[in-house]
C-alpha cells in the first residue's frame, strides 16, 4: 500500500516537474529569439541605417530610411480605413447585436480571423493591383486593413459590453438620445479597452509580409507615394533575409530588431492602457 | 388612422422619444454602424467568389486529378497540388505533435501549479511569442534554428533511427524538419492561451472533489480537470492547426520549396501557402495564375472547415463566453 502511494506521489511530483520544465522551454524560445536579435541586430544600429537608403547588392554600408517610412506609411493607411471599419462593427455588434445580421457578422468576423493572410494577399491583388495595372501601397494598406477589421470588431464589442447596463439606463433616462449616449457614455467608458483592440490589431498587421508580397511589392527606394510599389521592413527583412550576402543578413538582423521593437512597443502600450482602465474601475 | 383628434394639442416633443429609437440621428447612427458591419459580410462574399471565379479555369481543366497528381510544370500547363497538399498537412501535423504537449504543459502549469506571482509574467511571455512577426521566426530560423538542428539534433536522431525512412537523405537545412519545428513555436502561444482559458473555466468543485477523495494534485488534473475540459483542449489544439495550415512566410523560408512527396522530414517540401508566395507574382500564365487560385481555394476553405470545428468545441465547455476569440 506504502508502495503504491509513493508511486503516486512520485508520479505527481514528476509531472508537476515537467509541465514546469515544458513552460520554461516555451520562455526560453522568447528569450532566445529576442536575445539573438539584440545579439545579432544592435551593433548595426546606428545613424546611417536609420538615414540611408539600400545600396546596391554587394557594397557595405546603406541603410533601411526607406523601409521605415514605408512601414509607417502603409500600416498608418491601413488603421486609417481599418479603424473606423472594425470599431463601428464592434459598436455595432455591441448595441444592436442579437439580431440575425449581428449573429452572421459575428460567424464572418471569427472566419476573417482565422484567414490565412496570404489568401487576403492574393484578394487585394485581384481587386487592386489588377484592374490599377501596377503595385502600389495602397493595396497594401487595403489587405492589412482587411486583416486588422475582424480582430477589432470583436475586441470592440467584447470591451464595449463590458460598460454596465445602469450607465446606459441612466443616461437614457435623461433624455440622451441613443447615438450620443452610444458615443458620449458607452464607447467613452470603454475608450481605454477600444484602444487597447486597436494598439494590439496595429502590431499585429505591422509585422505582416505575406499580404505585402504582391500588393506593396518592395521598393529599393525611397518612395511615399501611395499609388507606387513601397518598401517596409518586413519586406526588406524577407528579401535580405533570403539572399546570400552577408552585408544583407547584418541588415535584416538590425531591421528585424527595429520591426520586433514597434511591435513590442505597441504590444506593451496595449497592455498599459488596458491596465489603466481596470485601475480606474476599482 | 384617428389622426384627426390628436393633432391639436401640439404637446411638445416627448423626451421618451429617445427609448423608441424614432429620432433621425438616432436612425442615422444605427444606418452607419450597420452599413460598416455589412462591409465584413460583403467582403467575404467577395472574398470567396473571387477565389472561385479565378479558380474555375483550373478546377474545369484539372477536376479532381489537381488534388493528388504531383506533376507541377508551369511549362507544359500541367498543375497538380499534392505535394503542396501533403507538405502542408505533413508540416502543421508535425508542428502539432511537437507543440501539442509543449503547450498542454505551459497550460496545465499556469492553471494548476505555478505560484500566484509566477502566472502573470509567464503568461505575458508565452503570449509574447504570438507578436513575434512571421518574417523574424524565419529569420532566426535560417540563421540559428537550422544550424542548431544541423549540428545538434540532427546527429544524433539519425544515429539512433536513421534506418528508417523519415531520416532518410541528405540534411542540408531547409527541410520539412526545420519548417515544422518553426511553426510549432509559433503556434504554442495559441494553443497555450486558449487551453489556459478551457482549464481556468473548469469549475473548482472538480478539483476540489479529485482532491477530497484522495487523489494527489496531478491525479486531479489528468482525471478530473483535464477531462472536463477535453472539447475545449481538443478546440485549441484545432485552432493552432488552423493556424499552422495557413502560415506562410516563417514556412517558406525554411521548408526547402520543393515539389515533392517523401517520407523524410529531413527533406526539402512545399506548403500551399509558400507555393502562393513564392509563384503568385511569376506566374506568367492564366493557367497557371488560376491554378495557384485554385490553391488558395483549397488553402481557404480547409482553414475557415478547422476554424468552425475549433470554435464549436470551444464553445462546448466555455458556452457564451469570448475564450479563444482573442487568440483567433
Amino acid at each position: 500500500m506504502s508502495v503504491r502511494r509513493l508511486r503516486r506521489r512520485l508520479v505527481s511530483g514528476t509531472m508537476t516537474a515537467l509541465v514546469a520544465v515544458l513552460s520554461l522551454v516555451a520562455v526560453l524560445a522568447l528569450v532566445l529569439i529576442l536575445g539573438h536579435l539584440v545579439a545579432k541586430g544592435a551593433s548595426s544600429l546606428d545613424w546611417s541605417f536609420f538615414v540611408k537608403n539600400p545600396v546596391p547588392a554587394g557594397q557595405s554600408g546603406g541603410g533601411v530610411a526607406n523601409a521605415i517610412v514605408g512601414t509607417g506609411i502603409i500600416v498608418g493607411l491601413a488603421a486609417l480605413i481599418g479603424l473606423p471599419v472594425g470599431i463601428g462593427t464592434g459598436l455595432y455588434l455591441a448595441e444592436y447585436g442579437s439580431g440575425r445580421l449581428a449573429w452572421v457578422v459575428r460567424f464572418v468576423a471569427d472566419v476573417l480571423n482565422g484567414t490565412p493572410s496570404i489568401v487576403v494577399g492574393i484578394f487585394a491583388w485581384t481587386w487592386l493591383v489588377k484592374p490599377m495595372g501596377h503595385f502600389s501601397a495602397l493595396a497594401g494598406s487595403v489587405a492589412l486593413a482587411v486583416l486588422m477589421v475582424p480582430m477589432l470588431a470583436r475586441t470592440t464589442e467584447e470591451m464595449v459590453r463590458l460598460v454596465p447596463h445602469s450607465l446606459r439606463e441612466a443616461a437614457l433616462a435623461l433624455g440622451y438620445p441613443r447615438w450620443r449616449t452610444s458615443l458620449r457614455v458607452i464607447a467613452r467608458t470603454a475608450l481605454a479597452g477600444i484602444v487597447t483592440g486597436c494598439l494590439v490589431g496595429i502590431a499585429r498587421v505591422a509585422g505582416e509580409t505575406a499580404p505585402l508580397l504582391f500588393t506593396a511589392l518592395g521598393n529599393l527606394n525611397f518612395s511615399t507615394s501611395v499609388l507606387e510599389p513601397m518598401q517596409t521592413l518586413s519586406l526588406q527583412i524577407y528579401v535580405y533575409a533570403t539572399g546570400p550576402f552577408d552585408e544583407w543578413h547584418r541588415l535584416a538582423w538590425a531591421a528585424a530588431l527595429v520591426l520586433m521593437g514597434l511591435v513590442l512597443l505597441l504590444s506593451l502600450a496595449a497592455r498599459w492602457a488596458i491596465r489603466q482602465r481596470h485601475g480606474a474601475a476599482r | 388612422m384617428t389622426t384627426v383628434p390628436m393633432e391639436p394639442v401640439a404637446a411638445p416633443e416627448p423626451r421618451w422619444r429617445a427609448l423608441r429609437g424614432t429620432n433621425l440621428a438616432d436612425r442615422l447612427y444605427r444606418g452607419v454602424l450597420t452599413t460598416l458591419a455589412l462591409l465584413m459580410p460583403l467582403l467575404l462574399l467577395a472574398l470567396v467568389g473571387e477565389l472561385a471565379t479565378s479558380a474555375w479555369p483550373a478546377i474545369q481543366r484539372f477536376g479532381l486529378s489537381f488534388l493528388w497528381t504531383s506533376v507541377w510544370d508551369p511549362v507544359a500547363g500541367i498543375y497538380g497540388a499534392a505535394p503542396m497538399i501533403f507538405g502542408t498537412l505533413a508540416s502543421s501535423l508535425l508542428a502539432l505533435v511537437i507543440a501539442v504537449p509543449l503547450s498542454l504543459g505551459v497550460a496545465i502549469y499556469l492553471t494548476e501549479f505555478a505560484p500566484k506571482w509566477l502566472r502573470q509574467p509567464v503568461a505575458f511571455l508565452v503570449e509574447l511569442l504570438a507578436a513575434i512577426p512571421s518574417v523574424v521566426y524565419g529569420l532566426w530560423g535560417i540563421f540559428v534554428l537550422i544550424p542548431f538542428l544541423r549540428t545538434v539534433v540532427v546527429p544524433p536522431l539519425r544515429a539512433a533511427f536513421g534506418w528508417t525512412p523519415f531520416l532518410s537523405g541528405v540534411f542540408y537545412g531547409n527541410s520539412l524538419l526545420a519548417g515544422s519545428v518553426i511553426l510549432a513555436i509559433m503556434i504554442v502561444p495559441y494553443i497555450a492561451a486558449v487551453s489556459r482559458e478551457v482549464l481556468l473555466a473548469v469549475p473548482v468543485s472538480q478539483r476540489e472533489a479529485a482532491l477530497g477523495m484522495g487523489a494527489t494534485r496531478w491525479e486531479a488534473v489528468w482525471t478530473a480537470v483535464v477531462p472536463y475540459g477535453r472539447a475545449g483542449l481538443i478546440g485549441a489544439v484545432i485552432l493552432g492547426l488552423g493556424r499552422a495550415l495557413g502560415e506562410t512566410m516563417a514556412v517558406t523560408m525554411l521548408i526547402g520549396n520543393r515539389h515533392d512527396i517523401g517520407l523524410s522530414v529531413l527533406q526539402p517540401a512545399y506548403t500551399m501557402a509558400a507555393a502562393i508566395a513564392n509563384e503568385f507574382s511569376e506566374a506568367t500564365t492564366s493557367i497557371y495564375l488560376s491554378a495557384l487560385f485554385e490553391v488558395g481555394l483549397i488553402l481557404f476553405v480547409v482553414t475557415v472547415a478547422v476554424n468552425a470545428l475549433a470554435r464549436v468545441l470551444i464553445w462546448r465547455v466555455a458556452r457564451g463566453t469570448a475564450v479563444g476569440s482573442r487568440a483567433l
